[in-house]
């Protein structure tokens, strides 16, 4: 469903062709109209969002440092400088490959749980289904900055909730956050926990929409519960696990806050992300370098988002 | 039958995992320094007392950033309904030249993540003299490509023969939008309402960049400061902030949690 609605509808529904029903001039009148309607968006749009995504670009390729703020336009253009700078810089390499540790274990994980607690509250739970589904929702609306905060308290070492509960079934959990191997590991359940409900509301949207008569078809052939599962309603669900990969995988990747709050990217940048990185970068006053390394998180965003359409397309 | 009490058990666990950090967070808010550091912690405050909550308002200023926060949000707010809505109809129901490359245009930019804009529209802010200040907060969030395509959306789903009788009345164009079409949606624009504004409620990186001094913080930008500054040590006056940042949330995601999710079930964008 909500795959289908990034689809156009209008041009499906009103074809070019169609006659004219409207009195003379009314073309000329929804013209007049539409640049009404249009101007006050198009002129902040293009101020506050298409204009720093290009100026981000042309930013990218100059030496600009904090001392150029005032006079933006006269900087220095260095060619691919930054962008040779940014992928040879040891730091910048680690944090990208935190990026990815935490996209490629976090994204599936993500999408399971989501998936998972859609299947429940659509075919298993018939009491209080809505107030589970709330429930389940609620970390996604709430201030990262205020979930970093409280998680920190959660993975405290001593007087932690998580060690405390570890501990009831005998095991003496770790210094989660200060640990090299389990810093990033924390962040990933951590954002497990946070973003599983936006996807699992798709999930449910998906699972609604497809008709009872498939799982009936299925028993009828003797159909495990499993096998009608995995054979009929997750081929069914293909769209919906293209669009949910997409935006998970696209928040995902510009992972920042969590580790700002948590761990400052540490211990030993072994939580440090792009974004963050970038972010760091900005502070130190390298723009020139912090665009381009923001830039270098864009194009991959926009590939993977791209093999992700090829990869799980409808055959 | 046979298996429902298991798929509750699996139900309420899921509900205990999602609480419970919430429930810490709100039990320890009234917990002394002492009993917070304690091994192991206690679950009840055993003397629970409000001193966190006195210092955040009194010795913390959080007054002063939770004005902050709701005079951006409910700014922001309100031109993502105003200028979302009248594009949103412009592209979902009038012809005009451009109307696909505008739809093109917003539609591509919302995959751009924030870090790749923030950089030049701290300069533009900055060198426009709106650094630190609330048009300076405001202004880049003023309008959003996700509202647009939330608003064009649910303008699309409204029949084209509402238009037409009301041209045939010599309704002008403009008249057509505000008094047949926008009272028509909203539904849409309650969720885009909520959606935004908690969005802007929650928004940490660009008041993190442009807010420079105290009186201009919101919320989180506080929050985040002052868990990784001095105070980082404080937990019980950080738990109260925390719980000060997510109340109105919860409060107002609670009340029109339908509208929150109708949004996100109609353009699959949180």
């Amino acid at each position: 469903m909500s795959s289908a609605t990034l689809q156009d509808p209008p041009a499906r529904t009103r074809p070019r062709d169609r006659p004219p029903v409207r009195r003379r001039g009314s073309l000329n009148h929804q013209t007049a109209a539409a640049w009404i309607l249009t101007l006050p968006f198009v002129v902040l749009f293009l101020a506050f969002t298409a204009g720093p995504v290009l100026g981000s670009l042309g930013m990218s390729f100059t030496d600009m440092k904090q001392r150029d703020l005032r006079t933006p336009l006269a900087v220095n253009g260095v060619g691919l400088d930054n962008y040779v700078k940014a992928l040879s810089d040891e730091t910048f390499r680690k944090a990208a490959f935190n990026t990815a540790y935490f996209v490629v274990i976090g994204v599936p994980l993500t999408l399971t749980a989501a998936l998972a607690a859609a299947v429940l509250l659509d075919r298993g739970v018939k009491k209080f289904a809505s107030l589970f589904k709330v429930a389940y929702y609620l970390p996604v609306i709430t201030s990262i900055v205020a979930i970093a905060v409280i998680w920190r308290f959660v993975l405290a070492p001593d007087s932690g909730l998580l060690n405390t509960v570890l501990s009831w079934v005998g095991i003496d959990g770790p210094n989660w956050l200060a640990s090299k191997t389990w810093a990033m590991p924390s962040l990933i359940v951590m954002a497990i926990w946070r973003n599983f409900g936006a996807p699992m509301i798709i999930f449910l949207a998906g699972l609604q929409a497809i008709p009872q008569s498939v799982e009936e078809a299925g028993q009828l052939d003797g159909a495990s519960a499993w096998q009608r599962f995995r054979y009929l309603i997750l081929p069914l669900l293909r769209p919906t696990i293209l669009f949910t990969s997409v935006t998970t995988g696209i928040g995902y990747l510009q992972f920042f806050e969590e580790p700002l709050v948590m761990t400052q990217g540490g211990p030993l940048n072994s939580t440090l992300s792009v974004s963050m990185y970038t972010y760091q970068q900005f502070g130190f006053g390298n723009y020139g370098l912090a665009t381009s390394m923001s830039y270098l998180l864009f194009v991959v965003i926009a590939v993977i988002t791209f093999l992700q359409f090829r990869l799980l397309r409808e055959k | 039958m046979r298996r429902t009490w298991w798929i509750y058990l699996i139900a309420i666990l899921g509900l205990v995992a999602v609480a419970a950090p919430f429930v810490w967070m709100f039990l320890g808010s009234f917990k002394t320094q002492g009993e917070l550091l304690q091994v192991p912690p206690t679950w009840l405050p055993e003397a629970p007392t409000t001193q966190n909550y006195d210092d955040l308002f009194s010795k913390a200023n959080f007054p002063r950033y939770f004005l902050n926060s709701a005079v951006v949000a409910l700014a922001v707010t309100a031109g993502n309904v105003i200028f979302c809505s009248m594009v949103g109809y412009a592209l979902a129901k009038l012809r005009f030249r451009g109307r696909t490359g505008l739809f093109i245009l917003v539609m591509g930019t919302l995959m751009v993540p924030g870090v790749v804009t923030f950089v030049p529209l701290f300069v533009l802010v900055t060198n426009a003299g709106l650094a630190n200040s609330y048009p300076g907060l405001i202004l880049p969030f003023l309008v959003s490509p996700f509202g647009v395509f939330l608003m064009r959306q649910f303008f699309s789903g409204l029949p084209d023969d509402l238009m037409d009788a009301g041209r045939v009345d010599g309704t002008s164009e403009l008249g057509i939008f505000a008094r047949i079409m926008l009272p028509l949606t909203k539904p849409a624009l309650a969720t885009l309402a909520i959606l935004t504004f908690l969005g802007s409620w929650n928004n940490f990186l660009w008041p993190l960049v442009i807010a420079q001094t105290e009186d201009k913080y919101t919320l989180p930008v506080a929050l985040a400061l002052y868990s990784t500054g001095q105070n980082a040590q404080n937990f019980g006056l950080l738990m109260a902030g925390a719980v000060v940042v997510v109340v109105p949330v919860l409060v107002i995601f609670l009340v029109f949690q339908r509208h929150v999710t109708r949004g996100i079930a109609m353009t699959g964008f949180k």
